[in-house]
């Protein structure tokens, strides 16, 4: 990699200096500036080696691992797929130092062999990478010249580049929903959908062995969908009002000098990790409401709807305050100097002329909040527990979407159970509601934007 | 410099009564932090007639008409020395809340702006947070003379459901001006209030002022030389931060005293 980038230099200078040299004494008769034909010889002596490279990166093991399979002892390649599988990951790890599960003359001898094999295609790729800089090089530099339009070759490649850039992140996410969409076909192909969406019971055991009983395992979404809103409920309670005060507060009444100060430090809150959030709910918070509730006479657990509602409430309340402090602050002044020029009070401007102006982006942010809070694992984990109660009381533990699908993709399960597949079905129906919010709430703060631009 | 306008100088359609002034300007000088915006303004202001502040750019009409309202408390770097008396009681003593003073001196803006609520919400803002209102029949109605005098009423009566933001330029600006006379001002100040419109609506809104005369006193700021010759009895003319000129318009446009207010109603700077 090293090499290539100060081969890269080198083409560059080298592109300029021939680029210079050929419009003689008129740098100006050139076509494109010099450093475009620095940069398109750079560009033709360093991509081919790095894409070739980059693809021996991605599939050269793929190829290794075909060709050793085929120069396998026939006793071996006759066995059942698992235990050729084995043989080869026990040759792989001898072949680089490591140690195997069991050793063998034949292990010992493949071992060999795939050392022997990816040391020559390593010396084979390199030599590849060094006959292709080499020779982009000598090609490009050919071509240079007085004419030659190297600005529009280097705007093509440079073109390219965005093209792959931004494909790669649109694939990718297309990738996640189909995967999810797949994947949750699969569960809805053994667990009746309706029985997942509207289901009063979750208890995701399933049996692994005929023998086993009892463990039926039963689908029923419902807790963990009436946990997830009942914390997002409680979070809002809190973010809600608190963000949207602070908003007002910080956009109408503070000095600008306070709001230099306050406002980073609201922001500072969006930054705490939401492990120590999580953590703070469950060591203060916490035990504060199970004593709280116990000298009222109320019994409540460590754990519980609310102490994780708290604490994600405090969390986001930096996303409503900062959200909302942009809109008010979009509310043209106009509207303020009339309603005070009518003698209405700040609190009466506020109340009368500004809220209701910035009402709409108001709502675009608290839904991005809910979307958030939805979405919010590690505090749920936390501070409210797994148990998947169906109950509107918040001192009781609950368990939300997210961490039921934690819990189900980081136990030790066979990845085709009904169990894990669930995981999958879970995510998707929370992607349509997050989105759903999303989009909602993106589009009323754009509506809103419009108005007053 | 220290020029005031005489009621003995009314033009012949006002009463020629001796009245006193409705505002007084004494010794008013303005700043924004070190920059000083005003110097030493003099001005008596007739009550139940129209006049009008000209000057180029910058020169704090805008400024001093906003005294009045003390709109300029808004802004913090802002500060007023010197008096300026409504009835004659100063409008910046401590006993003073500016905002009983803006329901007594209503002001409208250079760009309509309506609230973003119903016509009639817009018209009833200022009933409903003075309390001039004891029921909602009595708040109709006030929203409906307003509108009348406003000369807007036939326009919305049928829809005053709708937001005041759907109105043209020219009706929205009436609306404000309505949304103004709600509150049963004395006074009306108006900073500009045609530039943002085509001359129809403009011929309108100048109609208009020249009803409300009769009723209020208005102050107005304006660009146009035309304009300030059309609805205006007295001109007042700012240079500098300096009141230059003053007097009955007439005079004013046809036999200035100052040589800088002829060079500029004739248009040899602005
Ligand atoms: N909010 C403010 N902060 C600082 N300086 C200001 C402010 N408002 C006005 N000024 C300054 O005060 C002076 C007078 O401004 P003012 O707005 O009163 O002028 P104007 O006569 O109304 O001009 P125009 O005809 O362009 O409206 C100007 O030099 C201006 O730069
Ligand atoms: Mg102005």
């Amino acid at each position: 990699m090293a090499a290539l980038v100060v081969v890269m230099l080198l083409a560059w200078f080298n592109g300029r200096t021939k680029a210079m040299a050929s419009a003689g004494a008129h740098p100006s008769t050139l076509h494109s500036l010099p450093g475009y034909s620095g940069t398109y010889l750079a560009i033709w002596s360093v991509l081919p080696a790095f894409i070739l490279l980059a693809l021996f990166g991605l599939f050269g093991d793929l190829l290794l691992n075909l060709q050793m399979r085929q120069n396998l002892p026939a006793d071996i390649r006759a066995l059942p797929v698992e235990q050729v599988e084995l043989f080869m990951r026990n040759a792989r790890a001898l072949a680089f130092g490591g140690t195997a599960s069991e050793t063998s003359t034949a292990l010992q001898e493949a071992a060999k062999a795939y050392a022997n094999l990816s040391r020559i295609s390593n010396f084979v790729v390199i030599g590849a990478v060094i006959l292709l800089t080499i020779g982009g090089f000598l090609y490009a530099r050919g071509r240079l010249g007085k004419n030659f339009r190297a600005r529009n070759h280097v705007e093509a490649v440079i073109f390219g580049v965005l093209v792959v850039c931004s494909g790669i992140a649109i694939l990718t996410t297309l990738g996640i929903v189909l995967s999810l969409l797949t994947e949750s076909l699969r569960f809805f192909s053994e667990i009746n959908a309706l029985d997942f969406l509207f289901g009063l019971k979750w208890s995701p055991q399933t049996a692994l062995r005929a023998d086993q009983v009892g463990q039926s395992g039963s689908f029923g979404a419902v807790p963990l969908f009436a946990g997830t809103f009942l914390i997002t409920f409680i979070a809002m309670v809190v973010a809600a009002p608190v963000g949207l005060y602070s908003a007002i507060y910080l956009s109408e009444y503070a000095k600008p000098a306070t709001r230099r100060i306050v406002k980073p430090i609201l922001e500072i809150l969006a930054g705490v990790p939401t492990v120590v959030y999580g953590f703070f709910a469950l060591l203060t918070i916490g035990p504060f409401i199970r004593h709280a509730a116990e000298t009222v006479g109320l019994s409540a657990q460590t754990q519980s709807a609310l102490s994780a509602g708290l604490v994600m409430g405090i969390m986001i309340i930096p996303f409503v305050s900062s959200l909302s402090d942009d809109v008010i602050n979009a509310v043209p002044q106009a509207l303020r100097d009339g309603s005070y020029a009518m003698g209405a009070t700040q609190a009466e401007t506020v109340r009368n002329v500004v809220f209701p102006a910035a009402l709409p982006g108001i709502m675009g942010a608290l839904l991005l909040a809910i979307s958030r809070a939805i979405g919010e694992t590690m505090i749920v984990v936390m501070a409210a527990g797994q148990s998947a109660n169906l109950t509107a009381n918040p001192l009781e533990p609950v368990t939300t979407v997210t961490v039921q699908i934690v819990t189900l993709l980081t136990g030790d399960q066979e990845f085709d159970s009904a169990k894990t597949l669930s995981a999958f079905a879970l995510g998707l129906v929370l992607f349509i509601i997050t989105l759903g919010l999303n989009i909602v709430s993106l589009r009323v703060v754009r509506k809103y934007r419009e108005r007053y631009d | 410099m220290d020029t005031s306008v005489s009621p003995a100088t009314q033009t012949t359609d006002t009463p020629a009564v001796q009245q006193a002034p409705k505002v007084q300007a004494r010794k008013v000088n303005v700043f924004y932090g070190n920059k000083q915006a005003l110097f030493d303004v003099n001005l008596d202001i007739p009550d139940r007639s129209v006049t009008s502040f000209i000057g180029p750019s910058g020169c704090g009409k805008s400024t001093f008409l906003r005294c009045i309202n003390r709109m300029n408390d808004t802004i913090d770097i802002c500060r007023v020395e010197g008096d300026i008396l409504l009835d004659g009681k100063d409008v910046y003593a401590r006993d003073v809340d500016p905002v009983i003073l803006r329901a007594s001196v209503g002001m409208v803006f250079q760009k309509p702006n309506p609230f973003p609520k119903s016509i009639f919400d817009n018209v009833a803002y200022g009933p409903r947070i003075h309390g001039l209102a004891s029921n909602p029949e009595e708040l109709s109605e006030i929203v409906e003379t307003s509108l009348r005098r406003a000369g807007l009423w036939t326009e919305v009566a049928d829809r005053l459901d709708e937001p005041g933001t759907g109105l043209s330029g020219g009706q929205q600006q009436r609306l404000v001006i309505a949304r103004a006379i709600a509150v049963r001002p004395e006074v009306i100040l108006m900073d500009e209030p045609c530039s943002a419109l085509d001359p129809i609506a403009t011929a309108r809104i100048e109609e208009l002022i020249d009803d409300l005369r009769n009723n209020y006193c208005i102050i107005m700021v304006t660009h146009s030389m035309a304009q300030a010759a059309r609805v205006s009895q007295h001109t007042a003319f700012f240079h500098l931060g300096k009141l230059v000129e003053a007097g009955p318009t007439e005079q004013i446009f046809t036999n200035p005293n100052d040589k800088r207010t002829q060079d500029y109603i004739t248009g040899r700077f602005g």
